[in-house]
């Protein structure tokens, strides 16, 4: 028998308290992003290889990282996509408008890639390797939408 | 390992889109019960079970409590593993570990999914960082686009080529009763169907299923009691690479390569494309069949467009993958990896019907995550030395 009418789990106007930690790394990302428009990644001091986004261990080599270098804030599209479908965005339950660029940015001087929008304003523009920069939100609260999106620039 | 294992019975539903007809624990059940039959064995043979699936599809934990009385669990051990899109191929290599342990000689693997029950793409974004992956980020789709993306860039290929490898699975399909999606398509279709992101078109991609998979494992000192030719497990590698989603190398999955080397190793296989006889690769979407293959070592960093154009990988051809229509034609996700176990176990038993490869020596089957993890299984007829 199939049921007709679904069964939703919700609370009304509650809002579900996931309430997550960002760390040390991430604190000082964001605090640089929102006060000096900066890209700061994490360097492993035996391999040295750059990390964006900054994290504490370097899973290869499973040491500790604490030199910071700062990247960006130009870079290459590593690599990307542009989403056509319409899907529910499960951060805000609203339909997520489509299409839009997804973006693998590789920022001068890092060695992983940096997820965030590309304008497709102009899509015969968007191909790897397409230098890129971002473009800050005036209202910057120490989130990952602090860039609003990087456009291409060449 | 203190005992060789083999599998000595599979058993699967027949996939649907949707299931209303049956809950969970129903549908689990269904493919308890032909395991059980295909290795002629009584549930009170069993003396362990795993099981697995992806919690967040369902939104209902502890599957491994809740369906006790159709996995058959009933006051027996049960642990349960998940692991993601690969949780059908962890729970086999869970399976083996504890079957070659030595600690119980017959276990029963399930596998298991009714994605109709949920979102999918709400449920996989869980799976990703909160603070730096969600924000862009758009279900499995979006992950495989960008590895399409940087492996058209890297080695030339087309959307004709992924194309290509969605048409032989579709007509795979044709094959297996089991199968979800029994159409064949041509490559205009499917380059003509909607472009969902960039290189991947509709009929480039899964569907999502209900259904769930049951394997049997048995230990050497009982194996060939059960089943006189049971399926050889030879080796089991398992690779994670990264915590974010940037951090992967798009357009090569590297666990794919670091841990297929592991296996050839281990069995002592030097030439993969010679010596395996069948392949069921975890393959959501169309251009892993391309990329995968080259990162398993059977043909060079961007040859794999040319061999599979040339037929190599079709049925009859030197290397037939996905003889059951593979991930394209059914994915009930939990199920899906385990499904690729029992089919390569199928082939190597020679109980594949309509789908099978004449003469299977060694089988390869896979799993695979959107996070870009990959595990994998090295099947056999002969007992491993
Ligand atoms: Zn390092």
């Amino acid at each position: 028998m199939t049921q007709t009418e679904n069964i939703i789990i919700e609370s009304g106007d509650a809002v579900q308290p996931f309430s997550y930690s960002v760390g040390m790394h991430g604190s000082k990302f964001f605090t640089e992003l929102r006060d000096n428009r900066r890209f700061m990644a994490v360097k492993c001091p035996k391999c040295k290889k750059v990390y964006i986004p900054p994290r504490g261990v370097c899973g290869e080599c499973f040491v500790e990282m604490k030199d910071w270098v700062e990247v960006g804030p130009q870079g290459v599209i590593g690599t990307f996509t542009i989403l056509r479908f319409a899907f529910i965005d499960p951060e805000t339950g609203a339909q997520k408008p489509v299409p839009y660029g997804y973006g693998f940015i590789k920022f001068d001087g890092a060695d992983t890639l940096f997820q965030h929008y590309i304008s497709v304003e102009d899509e015969t523009k968007i191909k790897i390797g397409a230098r890129v920069e971002p473009v800050f939100s005036k209202d910057r609260k120490g989130t990952i939408r602090d860039i609003e999106y990087f456009k291409v620039i060449d | 390992m203190a005992k060789r294992v083999a599998i000595v019975g599979t058993g699967q539903t027949f996939h649907k889109s949707h299931r209303p007809d049956v809950n969970g624990q129903e549908l689990i059940n269904e493919a308890v019960r032909r395991a059980l039959a295909d290795a002629d064995l009584k549930m009170k043979d069993i003396d362990a079970i795993v099981i697995g699936n992806m919690d967040h599809f369902e939104g209902i934990n502890y599957v491994d409590c809740w369906s006790v009385d159709g996995s058959g669990a009933t006051m027996k051990p049960i642990i349960k593993l998940t692991t993601g899109g690969t949780t059908g191929c962890t729970v086999a290599i869970g399976g083996y570990h504890l079957v070659g342990s030595g600690m119980f000689d017959r276990v029963l693997i399930i596998g298991w999914e009714k994605n109709s029950e949920s979102d999918t793409t709400g449920a996989i974004t869980t799976a990703f960082d909160p603070v730096w992956d969600r924000l862009v980020f758009a279900g499995a789709i979006s992950g495989l686009a960008a590895e399409a993306q940087a492996y058209i860039a890297r080695y030339g290929a087309s959307e004709r080529d992924g194309a290509r490898v969605s048409v032989r699975d579709r007509k795979h399909a044709m094959n297996n009763p089991h199968a979800q999606l029994r159409k064949e398509v041509t490559l205009d279709e499917v380059l003509a169907s909607p472009m969902l992101a960039d290189p991947i078109h509709l009929l480039d991609v899964c569907p999502r299923s209900d259904g769930a998979c049951a394997v049997i494992m048995a230990s050497e000192d009982v194996a060939e009691k059960i089943c006189p030719k049971p399926d050889w497990i030879w080796a089991t590698a398992s690779r994670h690479s990264y915590s974010y989603l940037g951090d992967a190398d798009y357009g090569r999955l590297t666990s794919m390569r670091e841990g297929s080397q592991e296996l050839w190793k281990k069995a002592g296989i030097k030439e993969p494309r010679k010596e395996l006889d069948v392949i069921e690769l975890y393959q959501p979407y169309s251009f892993g069949g391309l990329i995968w293959i080259e990162d398993m070592g059977i043909v060079g960093p961007g040859e794999a467009p040319r061999y599979i154009w040339d037929g190599n990988t079709d049925m009859g051809g030197e290397l037939p993958i996905n003889p059951s229509g593979g991930v394209i034609a059914t994915n009930p996700i939990g199920a899906t990896g385990l499904i690729r176990c029992a089919e390569a176990a199928m082939q190597v038993m020679g109980k594949a019907e309509g789908r099978q490869v004449p003469d299977v020596n060694f089988a390869f089957s896979s799993g695979f995550g959107g996070c870009w993890w990959t595990d994998m299984i090295l099947h056999g007829k002969k007992k491993p030395k």
